[in-house]
């Protein structure tokens, strides 16, 4: 490795650092050890991990849109973690269990989360969108890097019940900084557990580098810790549906975890509250533009004879009707019901909730009763 | 009837929950091949295997978080902290996840893990080997705080937080490990008083003394001196921390009129801070005194030899009891 390796970021972007089976130029580089793991994909498969990934960064735009509308709260966008995402979720059964953070919408969407579930925390009306045994996805994880740990742990009783099904943890470049990353590759590695360690190294933890998190590419650390990492171009969905499913096929095994380092970059800001001008630069936006994932995608499927236009035209259409349905579904979000603020803090009862809700019940009851003389001094037309 | 020391009946009371349920699992660092540094799971890898007593890497975050994601999935981790002060690198676990999960979840996702403490000091021990850190997870929303004081409570409290549901911060007095007592190693479960209700241990007329852990046993004693005095004190062995038993502290505080509360931790933001100011607003019109407060200082825990002057024992007790009677004691004489 020397100087000149590295991009802007200090990053190590060229072919050769990483596992590549498409360019960014939409060319279909041979590789003897990755392309038997996706033998299988061909250009109607490839197309459906376009449409996947089209219509997330659809979905997406819009979701900011309703950001700025009013209409959520906040929202992290995902633009161009597309193919990380869609390329490791698209690898999953549906016994497995995804464990992310907060930008995993694209996995969501691979999971069957629906529209209204997607949006429901980020318009602040419930602490969850999902019921996580339905889509064999926890609730998003904020705390950056826990949910490392809870995979490594699920994938040790999963083990430990004599099931093949394997669990993701979803984490950023950042989260490799944090102690509960580390110690759950400690875990894992010990216990030999069936987790994948999936990285999405976006370069940005909101505005620092990652750079300022390691000295060296990621999935080296994973030697150190015991066990395989693969870095793999995140922009590549095709490299990254073969990357996980030859970790999963470990962790099914018996051989336990394995650390995958996505190499993408995060398009938009860490969120809607975020000002990504104030850290980085017009080139490197630039730069990273021209390796974007779903333009690679379309220019291979042009060389393998698909209709493209038709295909984007369609898509087009696909995608304008789901982020159609994603806009009214945020409107039919209901608005939570005051008392339901002391739901579900505990599974079984507690007297001592149990009594500051009776209060609120009663301090609420007030306005009514206020409400109820004025109307009645009003005359009661209400 | 069996006679058995407190960590025996624990040790008997996990074993017992490992026999019932398949989905118990204990975790902890040295817990298996040793037993435990205080031997509490003596016994228990060689006989339910290490998947279900399982020896981790020293990482109190790992621990708890590799047992929340046990959890999700469906088992009951029963979770060992090796010394009260080793807890603080998993708290982030403990606070943001194992206490908010089912409320982050709406109910869908279950965290019926144990966390088991030894805590408290009197041992002589080295430093973080002997603190009360109960009051933070008091303070947490979504946790379970309880602590036993005797061996058969020990035996069915521990069974009892690990068929809980909710997440219990179980604090076990280390200094009374080796304390001898009657467990009923027969008896259902069904029928035993709930970990949430407070026993009255000693009956009384004059002061209601409110305790639990290692210090119940110093406030019976403390009681009894005082009886030779003439003075009729009730001990309230508290048992839940969160929530607290009102309806006992206040039925008794109704007829005594006065109340101290007595615990190793410090005394600012303590539980007993929280019980004198709910007892007050809860019954004002029925107190003689202020409710006095006789707690560890509000220090470091300091050094073997100095920790005679931080813990409160038989004579600070007492000394609170007169405060509270207004008789004379260590305060008279000065302004509130």
């Amino acid at each position: 490795m020397t100087p000149s390796d590295r991009d802007a970021t200090g990053l190590l972007t060229k072919p050769d650092h990483f596992v590549q089976l498409i360019t960014p130029a939409g060319e279909r580089r041979a590789d003897a050890e990755h392309d038997p793991w996706v033998a299988d994909v061909d250009a109607a498969a490839l197309g459906r991990l376009y449409r996947d990934m089209a219509i997330v960064r659809r979905l997406d735009a819009e979701a900011t849109a309703l950001q700025r509308q009013g209409e959520l709260g906040l929202w992290p966008p995902l633009a161009g973690q597309e193919a990380a995402q869609i390329g490791s979720a698209r690898a999953l059964r549906d016994d497995d269990f995804v464990f992310t953070s907060y930008r995993e919408h694209a996995v969501a969407w691979c999971r069957g989360v629906g529209p209204a579930e997607l949006l429901t925390v980020w318009r602040g009306s419930a602490s969850s969108g999902w019921n996580p045994y339905e889509h064999g996805m926890a609730v998003p994880q904020i705390i950056i890097g826990a949910q490392a740990l809870h995979a490594t742990g699920w994938a040790m009783g999963a083990a430990w019940e004599g099931t093949d099904a394997a669990s993701v943890a979803y984490f950023g470049d950042g989260a490799t900084s944090e102690g509960d990353v580390n110690e759950a590759l400690v875990f894992a590695a010990s216990f030999d557990a069936p987790v994948v360690f999936f990285c999405q190294n976006n370069q940005w933890a909101i505005s620092e580098p990652v750079g300022l998190q390691s000295k060296q590419p990621l999935a080296r650390r994973a030697d150190g810790f015991g066990m395989p990492g693969i870095r793999v171009d995140g922009n590549d969905v095709l490299a990254v549906l073969a990357a996980t499913r030859i970790a999963l096929d470990r962790a099914r095994r018996g051989g336990g975890p394995t650390f995958i380092e996505a190499v993408t970059y995060r398009l938009g800001p860490h969120t809607t509250a975020d000002d990504p001008k104030r850290y980085r630069t017009d080139d490197e936006l630039t730069e990273w533009g021209a390796r974007d994932p779903l333009t690679r995608l379309l220019a291979l499927l042009g060389t393998m004879g698909v209709d493209i236009e038709g295909l984007e035209r369609d898509i087009a259409d696909e995608a304008g009707r789901a982020a159609a349905e994603l806009r009214a579904a945020v409107t039919t979000i209901p608005d939570p019901e005051p008392m339901t603020v002391f739901d579900h803090v505990y599974a079984e009862p507690n007297t001592h909730l149990a009594r500051q809700r009776d209060h609120y019940a009663r301090y609420l009851a007030m306005f009514d009763e206020t409400d109820a003389a004025a109307s009645g001094a009003a005359g009661g037309a209400r | 009837m069996t006679t058995l020391t407190l960590g025996k009946a624990l040790n008997a009371g996990l074993r017992r929950a490992l026999a019932a349920d398949d989905k118990v699992v204990l975790m902890g660092e040295d817990i298996g091949t040793l037993g435990g540094v205080f031997r509490i799971t003596d016994g228990l890898k060689a006989e339910f295997g290490a998947n279900r007593v399982v020896d981790t890497p020293l990482s109190e975050a790992g621990i708890m978080g590799t047992a929340v994601g046990l959890a999700y999935r469906g088992f009951r981790p029963v979770v060992e902290i090796q010394f009260d002060g080793f807890i603080y690198p998993g708290f982030d676990q403990i606070v943001a996840q194992v206490a908010k999960l089912h409320y982050r979840s709406r109910g869908n996702v279950r965290m019926p893990l144990t966390i088991r403490v030894p805590f408290g000091g009197g041992i002589g021990a080295a430093e973080h080997h002997s603190e009360s850190p109960e009051a933070y997870f008091a303070h947490t929303a979504g946790l379970r705080v309880v602590a036993c004081s005797n061996p058969a409570d020990a035996y069915v409290m521990i069974q009892q937080a690990i068929a809980s549901d909710d997440p219990v911060l179980f604090f076990e007095p280390k200094r009374r490990y080796h304390v001898k007592g009657e467990v009923d190693e027969t008896a259902s479960l069904a029928d035993a008083k709930p970990m949430g209700v407070a026993s009255v241990v000693a009956s009384g007329t004059d002061v209601t003394l409110v305790t639990y852990g290692a210090l119940v046993q110093t406030a019976r004693d403390a009681a009894i001196a005082a009886a030779e005095d003439g003075v009729s004190i009730e001990v309230i062995d508290l048992r839940s921390l969160a929530p607290v038993d009102y309806a006992t502290v206040e039925a008794s505080v109704r007829r005594t009129g006065r109340l101290v509360i007595t615990h190793e931790a410090g005394q600012q933001g303590g539980v007993g801070a929280e019980l004198a100011a709910s007892v007050t607003e809860r019954c004002f019109e029925f107190l003689e005194a202020a409710p006095v407060r006789v707690t560890g200082h509000d220090i470091p825990y300091p050094p073997a030899k100095l920790e005679r002057h931080h813990l409160p024992d038989l004579d600070r007790i007492l000394d609170g009891v007169d405060r509270v009677l207004g008789r004379p004691n260590s305060l008279s004489g000065v302004e509130a």
